[in-house]
């Protein structure tokens, strides 16, 4: 069955830890990790109630298969409702951490209320504990890291936390795990510091032995690694370049915005690009890129491990930066880099480092960054607000001035942390925000890319290429080829992909597989470790299942159709220059059929119907 | 022909499924606390080293052992456990030049690595050949093999 069948609920106004069993009746409905935890939320929560508030809750969560043998079957993910949207957030990572709390016999905790005093938890297989936190408030991620790791004498032991820059209240701080990997994006750190929550400390040694039909889940584990290894993208591009062998491959089709989104394609691409990271530096003739690494039972490795130049000026004073981290990925590149116009890869990698140590979103970061730079342009912005830094486009100096104090919260730092859509609100010109529902679009443009622009309209947590890629699709030719500048037959590739998204982001994979496996892979696997019928129509009917509670959960929130849109410049501006020249963004050609595909209202509502077919 | 475990750190990636099958073949859990193998993870180096026991010819564990506990797989070459006779005395794992025989409080025993009898998962299960199983006799070359071409003059390396 693979579940643990417990949960663990922390009451953080009462000091308490209970453990509960996990409603097996909704787990055969929503799966488990965003899927099961979005329910816990959606049936827990006030979907009007403040993020920041004590009646909001924090789910981490874990999938069933989360902690087994299956091919990236590391993840788990963390589901409040989100500060920088006030829509569902969940908000997915991997490293090690989601695997330990399977380990230590938890399929999820659920933190409620709000700790008076700074607080930390610590999990030793059944054993759950609160304790004062107040000598690592105030610490970066990486300080709580080492502070606990020393505490505990026990290297084995995994810690998610937050950083300095969501005590801040930046709204889109993240929740560090393992030191560098993320549950990154909507501010989900924001809403652990609220509650005064500084990390959760896991160490399990009980394992997982639970497995339905042994045979078979071995079988299509197996039989899923040799796909994942055969493919050209997943056995071969990302173990080589990571995601960021897209960076050239995006560019190179019209794809890659930049400059706030004022231009497609960026002259400094190639500077920034997995190719540039490869290639040693004249310093001390190392390249930036030291090794790929892999989260917990991923057998791709896509990611990063590098280092920054130690002569380069942004840390040629601070050893502590000489060593290798999280390097770059792609929507981080692009956001820090084309968006900004930097295309200085050692500040981009030594700011990115800062996004792990103090928990950040790169792409919101990058993003905000970018719309404060056109408004200094504009000369809506001055130096009188930023504390003299000259915030151009394309200057690393100012970059990495600006990202110093975002971390810390500091002048221009508070505002920077307010995100684009408060913060071009707050300077007069809410157009230049690149937002949806209050979150900062990713890497793909939507006017060069049809498809994922109506994904990034209708993505339940704001602007995300994680909740629907179909630039694999629309580029890649994943699983099959459509034509980026089409709109025909999004509607439907949108929804596909969602739906297959969310079924994945419930199981415990990652996401990344699906450049190789379809969803005849991964059913078998679930099938096989969990009871239940996993066919593959059960499990898009569970993804379609979870998207439309998602959307419920928003639509009680408050959002609208309305909040279904791009910015206008997508919509009016047109690409100026390149293979895409001409295009705008044609949203208004796909949104009402995809609503109708939905089974949902013109007014965007999932009909009487369409909930009582998924059991709503 | 004896085999061996041939570990390649450069290789590795540290994505614990060899763990994972280390702890699945002995314990039916997936369970990396319980692992015969770990893989070390060197943070700030960006590297990762898989490390176990790589079965001594003349093993110090098992020569400290008071009760002879440890005994030779004829087949494999492996040193191996009788969990009938360990007393978990732990003196094997203080002669243990490598660290790699451990305690577990969970048996009361003593762990050590025993060749899975001649299928080693972890090998079976390394995605990126970081660890192997070879013949013995051929344990290093690859090594060898690497340090010979760095020989050469580098226009007929990459020729």
């Amino acid at each position: 069955m693979s579940w643990t069948r417990k949960l663990l609920r922390v009451d953080l106004s009462k000091g308490t830890c209970t453990s509960e069993a996990l409603n097996m009746d909704w787990a055969k409905d929503y799966l488990g990790q965003r899927g099961l935890a979005s329910k816990y939320l959606s049936e827990e929560v006030d979907p009007k109630c403040d993020p920041l508030g004590a009646e909001n809750k924090l789910i981490m969560a874990t999938g069933p298969l989360t902690g087994t043998m299956a091919s990236t079957a590391g993840r788990y993910s963390v589901i409040t409702k989100g500060p920088l949207t006030g829509a569902i957030a969940c908000s997915n990572s991997g490293g090690y951490f989601g695997a330990e709390l399977k380990f230590a016999g938890w399929d999820m905790v659920i933190f409620e209320g709000k700790s008076d005093k700074p607080v930390y938890l610590v999990i030793q297989n059944d054993k759950a504990e609160l304790c004062d936190g107040s000598h690592i408030w105030g610490k970066s991620a990486w300080e709580t890291d080492d502070i606990l790791h020393a505490t505990y004498q026990d290297p084995q032991m995994r810690i998610a936390c937050i950083g300095r820059t969501a005590e801040a209240g930046c709204l889109y701080a993240a929740v560090i795990n393992d030191k560098h990997r993320a549950a990154g994006r909507s501010g989900v750190g924001t809403v652990m510091a609220s509650k005064n929550l500084k990390a959760v400390a896991v160490r399990g040694t009980q394992g997982i032995g639970n497995i339905d039909n042994v045979d078979a889940f071995f079988e299509s584990t197996d039989a899923g690694k040799a796909v994942l290894a055969e493919n050209a993208v997943t056995g071969q591009g990302l173990p080589a370049f990571g995601t960021q062998v897209l960076m050239n491959v995006i560019n190179g089709v019209g794809g890659l915005p930049a400059h706030n989104m004022r231009d497609v394609g960026f002259a400094g691409a190639e500077n920034i690009s997995a190719e540039a990271m490869a290639e040693p530096r004249t310093s001390d003739g190392k390249p930036n890129l030291t090794t790929n690494g892999a989260c917990f039972g991923c057998t791709i490795a896509c990611g990063r491990i590098s280092t920054v130049d130690k002569t380069h000026f942004s840390v040629k004073d601070k050893p502590q930066y000489h060593g290798a981290s999280g390097g770059l990925e792609y929507e981080a590149a692009w956001a820090l880099g084309a968006d900004t116009g930097v295309d200085d890869l050692d500040a981009l990698t030594y700011v990115n480092f800062l996004c792990n140590e103090d928990g950040f979103d790169p792409i919101s970061y990058g993003s905000t960054l970018a719309a404060a730079m056109e408004m200094f342009e504009d000369g809506v912005i001055t130096t009188k607000d930023t504390g003299g830094i000259e915030l151009k486009f394309g200057s690393a100096e100012a970059f990495v001035a600006a990202t110093e104090l975002l971390v810390t919260g500091e002048g221009f730092g508070k505002d920077l942390g307010l995100g684009s859509k408060r913060l071009c609100e707050k300077y007069g010109r809410p157009e230049l925000s690149m937002s949806v529902k209050g979150q900062e679009f990713p890497a793909y443009d939507p006017r060069g890319i049809q498809g994922i622009g109506l994904n990034y309209a209708t993505s339940n947590r704001g602007a995300c290429h994680l909740r629907g890629y179909t630039v694999a699709s629309e580029v890649l030719g994943i699983p099959v080829k459509t034509e980026q500048t089409d709109t025909d037959g999004k509607p439907e590739l949108v929804k596909a992909f969602q739906d297959a998204t969310a079924l994945v982001d419930s199981a415990g994979l990652c996401i990344f597989t699906t450049f190789a496996w379809g969803m005849d892979n991964i059913a078998p696997q679930i099938d096989a470790a969990c009871e239940g019928d996993w066919s593959v129509d059960n499990c898009l009917e569970a993804g379609e299942r979870i998207w439309n509670m998602e959307r419920l959960f928003n639509q009680a929130a408050g959002f609208t159709a309305d909040d279904d849109k791009l910015p206008k410049r997508l919509l009016e501006e047109a690409i100026k220059s390149g293979p895409t020249e001409g295009q705008v963004n044609r949203l208004g050609e796909m949104l009402p059929k995809y609503y109708e595909i939905r089974g949902w209202s013109p007014e965007g509502e999932p009909t009487a119907e369409t909930r009582q077919r998924l059991s709503l | 022909m004896q085999k061996s475990l041939n570990i390649d750190p450069g290789k590795c990636t540290g994505c614990l499924q060899c763990e994972m099958a280390c702890s699945y073949e002995h314990t039916g859990t997936f369970n990396p606390s319980r692992s015969y193998i770990k893989v070390f993870t060197f943070h700030h180096e960006g590297r990762f080293a898989p490390y176990t026991c790589t079965q001594c010819e003349e093993a110090w564990c098992q020569r400290a052992c008071p009760v002879d506990a440890i005994s030779v797989d004829m087949a494999t070459g492996a040193k191996v456990i009788a969990d009938d006779k360990c007393v978990g005395c732990k003196v094997c794992t203080i002669a243990c030049p490598f660290g790699t025989v451990n305690y577990s409080q969970s048996t009361g025993k003593v762990v050590k690595c025993d060749l899975c009898g001649g299928d080693p998962q972890c090998a079976s299960a390394c995605p990126t050949d970081a660890i192997t199983y070879v013949d013995a006799d051929w344990t290093g070359y690859d090594k060898m093999m690497a340090s010979a071409s760095k020989s050469l003059p580098s226009a007929e390396v990459t020729a």
